[in-house]
């Protein structure tokens, strides 16, 4: 299956550059709201961004994002909001995928819910809580629907469990730079670099992105002298603070930083 | 008659992935995926290992106290329609409940893993107290991370936590009770999980914990299973016990899933009553879905968002529940029902008067339940009931409730 993510990984590498891909939740602050934030985002000097499902029980996330899920959760964020989110960015011409939990998608269908997402225009699905072990509905629904498979990775999975989710992944192969949640950090930890590169043994052509902690242009540009993509979050939501300027100007912060590829620390 | 044993049963679950059915499993971020494996494999290792085993029972008899009796109830059961009531004493333990046969368990483990750090979750405060303790014993580092409700209406608890040299986290996200005090834990556990071993409290999360945590508890069982037999020359018509996670019921229904004449039957919290939505009786309420690692009932919107519950015993106000008492209700071989903190509360007083005996508010729920169950199965039949911790902790709630103390 040729990835849905393929083309914008081809022509950053035309331009030997990495992606930039932001995430905020949808919902936050209201569903329009999220909308305009996204299109910000995208206006800024994002390449991609992934629209997160807001949810009750967000295990892998540090306070910043909690706090938003949980403001989205209060204002009535549905499902069903989070896909319309999805149209209208497609609809604008930009690219999105999903990140979400697994429950919500459970409970929804998988099916139905990658049917759902492909029509709106989405281009795939970040599991945080979902390893390939579990996931064989979704693989079956990803293919027919033609959605990317995007899987996590940590400083902690052994090389067999980099081999076989990578094998698992299309698209892009999701690698957490530290052992922790979510959150903006000042130093980009020295286990990313490390992570990246046995990966890359185990996932040859398959691009790798890098989240957890990158808050600034110049840890954009250490992290995109290693990986294919750079991948804030935490930053996005605190620079949301501030609205759609906020937001514009942190992606096209970011977006210099990508372009900018920093050489190694000696 | 102590100890952990091959688990011999028939019933040939969990596959080697932890799947009770379609139950259980690994619902948890990839990070995480090396230490579970890590644990799988130690356990693996100890269980069969007779050092392990013979320390482990060594501490269940000297430190802990068990075997636990059993004690047959008469007053009370004038109560249950002529069924006599008999219960497993597992409030006799050491630290007041049956938490601590899972926590010397897990806390052997930790040493066998050389992690110099445990962190917890805990609602009523019982599971919290016996991680301080054993960690205390055995020189371990101990975090337990608490909802900020519970610090409030369990404060005796945290007290002894802190006494006995452990840090209280209060939790502030969510809805500040048991299910935000795991994501927390699950949060520390994701960041420093090469020195630290989580030690969940109940039989859920994700594999291996479920089926762990099962066979630290099959010794209650184990036990009464042969106590019975010894006592009476014939096995229970049914075994009663609370479901909150659901620990002490699969500890004491799992030794007879093989004994098609024995019902087991637990009990959920109603709360204000099922209806009210104010309640936690996941298996009786819920749907299946993932929380906190494993897929299993769970009460839950039409979103998949966890919904808030609300139980009169912080110990079973839990969305979820274990997969393998899914799996259980699923297969007929459990049935599962809910009980208000009403009936809760009246059961809790009536077994304090009749038989000079505070049960744990969780236990109660098991208490009210077997009243019930007694007068439907009638005159002679003999109900096993798991009272599975003492009521020590609850006398605030109590005070409140029966409004206790004279007006000042």
């Amino acid at each position: 299956m040729t990835a849905r993510l393929g083309p914008l990984f081809e022509a950053c590498g035309a331009q030997h550059r990495a992606a930039l891909i932001g995430y905020l939740p949808a919902g936050y602050p209201t569903v329009d709201g999220s909308r305009a934030l996204l299109q910000a985002m995208l206006d800024g000097g994002c390449d991609l961004v992934e629209v997160g499902v807001p949810y009750s029980d967000p295990v892998l996330d540090g306070p910043t994002i909690q706090a938003a899920a949980e403001a989205a959760l209060r204002g009535g964020v549905r499902l069903r909001d989070v896909l319309s989110v999805v149209e209208s960015i497609a609809a604008a011409g930009g690219r999105a995928v999903v990140m979400t939990y697994w429950n919500p998608v459970h409970r929804y269908g998988v099916d139905a819910f990658a049917r759902d997402l492909a029509a709106a225009g989405g281009l795939g699905v970040i599991t945080p809580d979902l390893i390939p072990d579990e996931a064989q509905d979704w693989l079956i629904a990803a293919q027919k629907h033609d959605l990317d498979r995007i899987f996590l990775v940590a400083p902690s999975s052994t090389d067999q469990r980099l081999a076989s989710t990578a094998a698992a992944t299309c698209g892009f192969l999701y690698a957490s730079s530290l052992m922790g949640v979510t959150g903006a950090r000042d130093v980009v930890s020295s286990t990313a670099a490390e992570l990246v590169g046995r990966a890359r043994e185990y996932a040859p052509g398959l691009p790798i992105g890098v989240g957890l902690g990158v808050r600034n242009s110049a840890q954009a540009a250490e992290v995109a002298s290693f990986a294919d993509a750079v991948i804030v979050g935490s930053a996005f939501v605190t620079a949301a603070g501030a609205g759609t300027s906020g937001v514009r100007a942190l992606a096209a912060d970011l977006a210099t930083g990508v372009r900018r590829p920093a050489p190694q620390p000696a | 008659m102590v100890g952990i044993q091959p688990v011999e049963s028939s019933t040939a679950v969990p596959d080697a992935r932890g799947h009770f059915g379609r139950y259980g499993g690994r619902f948890v971020p990839e990070a995480l995926i090396k230490a579970l494996d890590q644990l799988t494999e130690v356990y693996t290792e100890a269980r069969s290992d007779p050092e392990f085993t013979a320390r482990l029972n060594g501490l269940l008899a000297d430190y802990t106290g068990r075997p636990s009796p059993i004690t047959e109830v008469p007053r009370l059961s004038e109560h249950a329609g002529g069924a006599l009531i008999v219960l497993k004493r597992e409030d006799l333990n050491h630290t007041g409940s049956h938490k601590i046969n899972n926590v010397l368990g897990q806390a052997l483990l930790t040493q066998r893993m050389g992690k110099p750090r445990v962190i917890a979750e805990t609602g009523a405060g019982q599971h919290g107290v016996a991680t301080a303790t054993a960690c205390a014993l055995l020189g371990l580092q101990c975090v337990v991370y608490m909802g900020e409700v519970d610090t409030e209406r369990q404060a005796l608890n945290v007290a002894r936590m802190r006494l006995l040299g452990a840090e209280v986290i209060p939790v502030k996200t969510g809805s500040r009770t048991l299910k935000d005090a795991i994501n927390e834990a699950l949060r520390d556990w994701v960041t420093n999980v090469d020195t630290t071993h989580y030690l969940l409290g109940t039989v859920a999360g994700p594999h291996p914990f479920p089926v762990m945590v099962r066979d630290f508890h099959r010794v209650i069982g184990l036990e009464a299973r042969a106590q019975m037999l010894a006592r009476y020359g014939r096995l229970p018509d049914a075994v009663a016990a609370c479901v909150g996670g659901g620990s002490n019921a699969i500890g004491i229904f799992h030794p007879f899933i093989d004994d098609p004449s024995v019902r087991l039957v637990g009990f959920e919290a109603a709360g204000d009553g099922v209806d009210t939505g104010r309640h936690a009786a996941t298996l009786f309420a819920g749907e299946p879905g993932m929380l906190h690692g494993a897929l299993s009932y769970l009460l839950q919107d039409s979103d998949g968002q966890t919904i808030e519950t609300h139980s009169i015993s912080a110990g079973l106000d839990y969305p979820g529940v274990g997969p393998e008492h899914s799996w259980l209700k699923d297969t007929g071989r459990a049935e599962y029902r809910p009980i208000t903190d009403a009936q809760a509360m009246d059961a809790f007083q009536l077994l304090s008067r009749t038989e000079g005996i505070i049960p744990a508010i969780e236990s109660a729920h098991a208490v009210a339940g077997a009243l019930t169950l007694g007068a439907e199965l009638g005159p002679g039949a003999l109900l096993l009931v798991n009272l599975s911790g003492r009521g020590d902790k609850d006398v605030d709630t109590a005070v409140k409730w029966f409004d206790l103390l004279e007006d000042k």
